[in-house]
């Protein structure tokens, strides 16, 4: 039961890294595909109906987490203190930038809360990169299951990592560049020329830049922790997952050449959840590793909720879940057209 | 400042009080623009359009403000309050992992219909957005209280060897009996913010010569509803809030209501201040016999007092619990005189030209925020010392590992976000009312 909440969690985790990651991503390259006030107000529309629910997928993960594995949500929230409260203001700059744009109508306002979006998008994608970091390299925890990260300590892989050390910056860049490129294909998808064609141009720089870090991260990772190599010793289906995640690259590169631009954007979406479900796989069943003493470890076993608790769950997960998915389905079809000037919407 | 305690209680205090200033409203205001919304459909009148597009901007506004306030809440539990998560998670996590699933999908997936699909659905499908507004609100609302709930009186449990508690029945957990009462009356409270809101918004338009049409359908709904509200707060609601409070947290009633001694025949305290080092009640108006009567509905019923109760099972600031209650119960009356007034004045046809009651209605804007929050701040600060009460002291539920330097850092960040965030708000505020409740120009070129 705990191993399918594992499989649940990390499924939220990539719908919401693929969803949220789009606005991310368009937010990260929103000030480099818009250039005026009025194409910034067009990128904003893409993501204007969508980027609270799909951010909700956070929450919605968050507390899934919480729920199934109380011991792994107390430690670690408590163990990133720091980043985690930097991530949430960086989340509500984010959320106002977006929010209250559009209620005055004056160029320098535009310009400021323009930049304000840009750097937290960009921000959040390296921090939400770096926090994934964290969680493969592993964490100082203690025998009672604590630990506290400071921001950094030699920016080394060692026994008393900081939050940010060589390794776990290098996952940040490469999921900047993921999203970065994931938003690029969004909006190629969702706009008119001529940001089309910038975001277009914008992504085929960035899908080399994705393709070179994924081999720098894949080396770095095996480095690092060489034991998330065990799952697929013992269980070959498991070779599958990196199949995806070369399929989703090559998918990226084809259809955008062939302007195929939503099926682009579709094998955006195949690569990161290739690259997630890659990591889930090879971590199973550690949760959070532990640098100290390997015992430490949180698993799957030592951190679930109870057993009668974790079945009443999933029925109304899985009811809620099927009504999210709805909800998505409409609103994504609601706004499936591309945005142009004078449609309705603010922003 | 210096203890971790201190500083993780002082936060948890501070983000909550400011983030629960927008959901009240926006919750209250959910219904009425539901209510607004089906007027425009049964009568046809326009004005009751252009009133709840107003009232969603300006819930738009709210929301977005909830939504990045809100979120800190549920992090806070992992990051501050870690040996709690471990404890009761098992427990909590439903309600709160629900109100992901339930509430934040249903109201954000709707809400971007809502402001900006208006001419996409059509009549009928905006109706429907609202309402699905509406409903995602309250069942987020219900989650919460739930969880609060729960912690307040705890049920449905089973104790483990490992230390924790784990769900028993999830019956029993959503159907709290606790969870039920508080519900209604933190929504009646959210209703009565959303009406005096608007009625207060309709009082200026009318008495300063705008949008007094519009203004007039704003003072209807807010004064009616508003009224209706405020007396179910008062009757049944809070009767039944304070009856559960008698009847399993008594060291909280005691302190609430400043008893220091047991007795027969408990007078009940209007005014007054505690005085701690002394044990009695400084310059004292009360009424005889008439807290005896609230209680347990008898004249001559002892109530506790907290002399009744040793040192580390009562509530560990009674000034503070006594002040914040009767702060609640003092505007509440003058609310529900208030908006009694008015309604009678309305029935009449004089409200519109009474402009000593427009005034008063235009001024009593505060007055539900100040009564929401110490309503809640007499919840938690009555259920000290215990995070889970009777179970779970609020002393030993933070993060072990999270040092007083590191909370104190985070929480002057919070404190000066929230500053830079009030200003913001009250600017763009200020420009929706001062906008009105008419066409938008400058947006409409926008579209």
């Amino acid at each position: 039961m705990a191993t399918l909440w594992f499989v649940l969690v990390a499924l939220m985790l990539v719908a919401y890294s693929i969803l949220d990651g789009l606005d991310l991503g368009a937010g990260t390259v929103h000030w480099l595909v818009g250039r005026t006030s009025d194409e910034r107000r067009l990128v904003l529309r893409t993501i204007g109906p969508v980027w609270d629910g799909n951010e909700v997928w956070l929450l919605a993960a968050g507390g899934t987490l919480y729920f199934a594995f109380p011991a792994l949500y107390a430690s670690s929230f408590s163990g990133f203190y720091l980043p985690l409260m930097m991530v949430l203001w960086l989340l509500m700059l984010r959320g106002i930038s977006i929010e209250i744009r559009a209620h005055v109508d004056e160029p320098l306002w535009h310009s400021f809360y323009d930049a304000v979006f840009t750097l937290s998008s960009a921000l959040l994608a390296i921090f939400l990169g770096a926090a994934l970091g964290n969680v493969i390299r592993g964490v100082p925890l203690d025998a009672a299951g604590y630990f506290f990260e400071p921001l950094w300590t030699t920016f080394t892989v060692s026994p008393q990592p900081g939050v940010l050390d060589w390794y776990t910056v290098l996952i940040g860049v490469m999921s900047f560049a993921t999203l970065a490129n994931h938003g690029a294909l969004w909006l190629t998808a969702k706009t008119e020329e001529p940001l089309r064609g910038r975001a277009h141009a914008l992504a085929g720089a960035l899908w080399w830049a994705v393709a070179l870090l994924t081999l720098v991260g894949l080396a770095a990772t095996l480095a690092v922790r060489p034991a998330i190599l065990d799952n697929y010793r013992r269980w070959w289906p498991g070779w599958l997952i990196p199949v995806v995640v070369v399929a989703g690259l090559a998918g990226m590169a084809v259809y955008r050449r062939r302007n195929r631009d939503l099926a682009a954007f579709l094998a955006s979406s195949l690569y990161i959840a290739g690259m997630l479900g890659g990591v889930a796989f090879g971590m199973y069943p550690t949760l959070l590793p532990a640098v100290t003493d390997p015992a430490y470890s949180l698993t799957v076993a030592n951190s679930a909720a109870g057993l009668h608790g974790l079945q009443v769950g999933l029925v109304w997960w899985c009811f809620g879940v099927v009504l999210a998915v709805a909800y998505f389905s409409y609103l994504y079809w609601t706004f499936r057209s591309r945005v142009r000037p004078g449609g309705e919407g603010a922003y | 400042m210096d203890s971790a305690l201190v500083v993780d209680r002082l936060q948890f205090a501070f983000t909550v009080t400011y983030h629960y200033l927008f959901p009240q409203l926006t919750m209250g205001l959910a219904l009425l623009i539901v209510i607004l919304k089906t007027l425009a459909l049964r009568t046809g009148d326009e004005r009751y359009n252009d009133a709840a597009r107003f009232w969603g901007r300006i819930f738009g506004i709210n929301f977005a403000f909830g939504v990045v306030t809100g979120i800190p809440m549920e992090f806070q539990f992992g990051t501050n309050w870690a040996v709690f998560s471990r404890y009761a998670g098992g427990v909590i996590g439903q309600t709160l992992a629900m109100e992901g699933m339930f509430a934040f999908f249903l109201e954000s997936s709707f809400l971007g219909l809502f402001l900006y699909g208006e001419k996409r659905l059509g009549r009928r499908g905006h109706w429907v957005a609202a309402l699905l507004v509406f409903v995602g609100s309250w069942l987020s609302g219900y989650f919460i209280v739930a969880t609060d709930a729960w912690m307040q009186h705890p049920v449905a449990l089973q104790a483990m060897p490992d230390g924790t508690v784990q769900l028993a029945s999830f019956w029993a957990l959503v159907t709290n009996r606790w969870a039920l009462w508080q519900y209604a009356h933190t929504m009646g409270g959210a209703v009565v913010t959303g009406a005096v809101v608007m009625a207060s918004v309709g009082a200026f338009y009318v008495l300063s010569g705008r949008a007094v049409d519009h203004g007039r359908l704003f003072l209807t709904v807010g004064v009616t509803a508003g009224c209706l509200c405020s007396l179910l707060q008062l009757y049944p609601t809070g009767d039944r809030q304070g009856l559960m409070i008698t009847e399993h947290q008594p060291a909280t009633l005691a302190a609430m209501e400043a008893v220091f001694q047991t007795g027969a025949g408990a007078p009940l305290v209007l005014i007054g201040q505690p005085n701690m080092e002394t044990g009695q009640l400084d310059n004292p108006i009360s009424l005889p016999r008439v807290l005896s009567f609230l209680t347990y509905h008898r004249w001559d019923a002892e109530v506790k007092g907290l002399d009744a109760f040793p040192a580390d099972a009562r509530p560990d600031n009674v000034p503070l619990l006594y002040y914040a209650y009767h702060i609640m119960v003092g505007l509440g009356t003058i609310m529900i005189a208030v908006l009694l007034v008015a309604l009678a004045l309305l029935w009449r046809g004089a409200l519109f030209r009474a402009r000593w009651m427009l005034w008063i209605l235009m001024l009593l804007l505060p007055f539900p925020y100040i009564a929401n929050t110490a309503g809640w701040l007499t919840a938690e600060i009555g259920r000290q010392p215990w995070l889970v009460y009777g179970l779970l002291r609020t002393s030993q539920g933070m993060s072990p590992a999270v040092s007083a330097g590191n909370g104190l850092f985070t929480l002057l960040g919070f404190m000066g976000m929230y500053t830079v965030l009030t200003v913001v708000f009250l600017f763009l505020l200020r420009r929706e009312i001062e906008h009105g409740p008419g066409p938008r120009a400058t947006a409409e070129a926008a579209h």
